[in-house]
């Protein structure tokens, strides 16, 4: 049996899609109270760390795509990512820690928290990892923080 | 870093560990060896009983603004997250774009950035074993890591013009070719290497002193490696045979024949000695790349055929890639594509989402660095604080790469 037969026969029961963009990637997407069940049964397929978890922000769509890249060091697992991702309502992004199933999701998750704004309930220490601790604006990944441009100034007398 | 002044603080120690037993040790964020970073060391008399790292101090929000440039905009930023390193870490990023594209690069093109990034790679390790020789105190290792990177940095000036913003990865292929006589003086390079690797044993790795120091210091077992993600070297020094050379298929890795060097013990010592196994790797890699590097363009054709005849014609006699217009605004078909890139410090990913606009909707970086530091978190614990240096030294890690 193949990694994707595998990964189907696992995963389709709570898998609301699984695909395959690219040779080295499957991606599966869950609804938002099946985050927990999908990591661990991706960590029984032997993907037991992550490489990525990442927070895409999508206003027109009112949501946040919450994004895990899970990796393996098997051999006959590492040439694959198994993306893992689900949606959460953009004015209340809460989301379940996987801390518990991926342990390296500590200063991942906590840097999504900090970026994007996504609560992860359970997470142990959820504060500010890359911003300042006074940081008080919108979370900058999000598309409505605009960057500060400063002008090329060609000043002559 | 014995210098950093101890701080009671007594309300919040009563109520997270045991009363005036345990006090707190603040290191940085200054230089003195934190380097850009801090850490809150907790200390039960002289044993560390709790480490939290505090990082973020040269964060410069670089996922955020590639959003707000053109693709090929962002190679010259994300070279500023590990400027020592630069070829290793912009690759990850233009080969997840290359995908997005659906561009192949021509053979030479790829030889030619396996050289700079096993280039890059020597230059990295110095740097990392330089700066562990320093947290110890011995000031020679640190001279002549850093003297002997110049050696390295000097070729890589000219393959590509710059010592370390090198910009030399395009989607496609490279920015310019091979000089000439360069074999000659890279040859030269290795072969006076060899000779320090020599004298880097008997000063420093086999130094009764330095062994003391480093010898079942920080042990990471092999099972703990591969569950909390910890990449590169350090995942190699605990017994775990994953490159991500070995796995994504980029420069010229798989028609190379190389060894990935792994070590058992993953203590201090192991990880410093696997730095020097992989600088003698790479250096046989580079004698491989110039052995056999095949005649060729250096940008795919694609790309060769939109620039003007008369620019193609100097682009052949000066070596230099003159790019075409198209660059500008390269707008790759909506999707999504993964990369990663066996670094110095490890493996770096991305994941560049797009949404067909000439810029990138989002993209995801997770450096090596970053990933390690778990390590930071974990390792110290239960050793005495003099031998936190020592542990912070042989992780090798890099905050501006860590911050992004």
């Amino acid at each position: 049996m193949n990694l994707r037969e595998k990964i189907e026969e696992k995963l389709k029961d709570i898998a609301t899609s699984i695909e395959y963009p690219r040779p080295d990637l499957i991606v599966i997407a869950v609804n938002r109270d099946r985050i927990m069940e999908a990591a661990q049964r991706i960590v029984e397929l032997g993907f037991d760390h992550l490489a990525s978890v990442e927070g895409v922000d999508l206003p027109k769509e009112n949501a946040i795509e919450v994004i895990y890249h899970a990796e393996s060091y098997e051999e006959e697992l590492r040439n694959t990512i198994v993306e893992l991702k689900t949606r959460v309502a953009r004015d209340d992004p809460k989301l379940q820690s996987l801390i518990n199933v991926w342990p390296n999701a500590l200063y991942l998750e906590r840097e999504t928290w900090d970026m994007l704004g996504v609560v992860f309930e359970g997470h142990p220490e959820l504060k500010r990892l890359l911003l300042p601790p006074w940081w008080d604006d919108i979370p900058p990944l999000r598309k409505d923080y605009k960057v500060k441009v400063e002008g090329i100034i060609v000043g002559t007398k | 870093m014995e210098q950093s002044s101890l701080t009671f603080r007594y309300k919040e120690l009563e109520r997270a560990w045991d009363g005036e037993k345990v006090y707190e040790v603040f290191i940085g964020p200054q230089h003195p060896a934190s380097g850009h970073m801090r850490f809150i060391v907790r200390l039960d008399g002289d044993i560390i009983v709790n480490v939290e790292p505090d990082i973020g101090y040269v964060h410069r929000t670089m996922e955020k603004l590639a959003e707000t440039k053109e693709y090929i905009k962002s190679i010259p930023l994300f070279e500023r997250a590990t400027i020592i390193d630069s070829n290793n870490i912009t690759l990850g990023y233009v080969r997840a774009l290359e995908k997005l594209l659906g561009i192949e690069v021509p053979p030479r093109a790829r030889y030619l950035r396996t050289l700079l990034s096993e280039i890059n790679r020597i230059a990295s390790h110095l740097y990392g074993l330089g700066l562990a020789g320093i947290f110890i105190n011995h000031s020679t290792m640190f001279m002549w890591g850093f003297g002997d990177r110049e050696i390295w940095l000097q070729l890589a000036e000219e393959l590509t013009g710059a010592r370390l913003t090198h910009t030399y990865s395009i989607p496609g292929g490279v920015r310019s070719d091979l000089p000439q006589d360069f074999k000659d003086r890279a040859l030269k390079a290795i072969r006076y290497m060899e000779r320090r690797l020599k004298d880097y044993m008997k000063i420093f790795f086999n130094n009764p002193v330095t062994v003391a120091r480093y010898k079942d210091i920080g042990i990471l077992k092999k099972e703990d490696a591969k569950r909390l993600g910890i990449v590169g070297p350090n995942l190699r020094a605990s017994g775990v045979r994953y490159d991500a050379r070995l796995v994504e298929d980029y420069g010229a890795y798989r028609e190379i024949d190389f060894e990935v060097p792994v070590r058992e013990e993953g203590d201090a010592l192991s990880r410093l000695l696997l730095r020097i196994d992989e600088i003698k790797i790479s250096m046989d890699i580079i004698r491989q790349v110039l052995e056999k590097i095949p005649d060729g363009p250096i940008l795919a054709e694609k790309y060769l055929r939109l620039i003007p005849p008369k620019l193609r014609k100097t682009m052949e006699e000066t070596g230099r890639v003159k790019f075409p217009g198209l660059f500008a605004s390269l707008r790759p078909p909506p999707g999504e594509a993964t990369a990663r890139v066996e670094m110095g410090h490890g493996e770096v990913f991305y994941h560049i989402i797009s949404d067909g606009s000439p810029k990138p909707y989002r993209v995801r970086i997770v450096t090596p660095s970053f990933r390690n530091l778990l390590l930071l978190r974990y390792l110290p614990v239960g050793h005495r604080f003099m031998d936190f240096p020592a542990i912070y030294g042989s992780v090798d890690y890099f905050p501006p790469e860590a911050d992004r």
